[in-house]
């Protein structure tokens, strides 16, 4: 099972410059582990431990097939073969 | 150095002028690797707000779309200040995530909404090294195959 994962430039030094790598994972957290085996350092990119919990840090968007994964379940997201998932660094300042 | 046309620039500045006192934000899209802001894109700022702003997620990723399906980049990512100096925040810092970028930022605070020289300055901000740039306003971007001014 595969799933395309876009990375943006920002991250592309944790996949040797690739602009996309597949994946595997039911879950957007499974996903985030696959990565991490794959693309170590990756992880502490996308999430932190807040409270004890998992999440996805604030200023990382993720989509699923172009849905924002904070509106279908964050981390829990299930994920299918074929899936298309782009991960995004906001764009926001102060 | 960022070079960058004359309507581009004034058109950025209207529209921080526009939004102000709320910080207005956008990018200017350009051919990968070219280093030339050509396509001018407003963004909304999602935060609405006069000390921040973030793009809405939805557009953010309809903007990548379309910037990836043109071989484009975001070669200028701008936004304004609105009651402090053009110089990019801790925050704007901390989340920049376009190394290759021009980071502008445009200051209204002398002026607000009216006309009157603003501040418009441009930045690169690289694992969190800011070093400020000289902005060269052009009245058109040179041609692609020229770079003489042959012309």
């Amino acid at each position: 099972m595969a799933i395309e994962v876009r990375i943006p430039t920002i991250l592309r030094t944790y996949t040797g410059g690739e602009k996309a790598v597949d994946g595997t994972g039911a879950t957007l957290t499974a996903l985030i582990d696959d990565l991490e085996a794959n693309h170590p350092g990756i992880k502490e990119r996308l999430v932190e431990t807040k409270n004890d919990k998992l999440e996805l840090r604030r200023f990382v968007n993720i989509y699923v097939n172009d849905e924002d994964v904070r509106f279908i379940g964050s981390l829990e997201a299930t994920l299918n073969d074929g899936d298309q998932v782009v991960v995004l660094p906001a764009v926001a300042g102060g | 150095m960022l070079t960058i046309d004359q309507a581009t620039y004034d058109a950025i500045v209207a529209h921080a002028r526009r939004d102000h006192p709320v910080e207005a934000c956008g990018v200017v899209a350009g051919p990968e690797g070219s280093d030339r802001p050509e396509r001018l894109v407003e963004m909304v700022n999602a935060a609405g707000s006069p000390t921040f702003y973030e793009f809405d997620s939805t557009e953010l990723l309809a903007l990548y779309r379309r910037m990836w399906d043109a071989d484009e980049e975001p070669v200028v990512v701008y936004h304004s200040h609105t009651a402090t100096e053009a110089y990019p925040s801790v925050t704007d810092i901390g989340l920049a995530g376009e190394p290759a970028a021009h980071y502008v930022l445009v200051s209204t605070r002398e002026h607000g909404n009216n006309d009157g020289p603003v501040e418009f300055r441009s930045y690169s901000i690289i694992d969190g090294v800011v070093t400020e740039e000289e902005v060269a306003v052009v009245p058109e971007l040179p041609p692609i195959d020229a770079p003489s001014d042959s012309s």
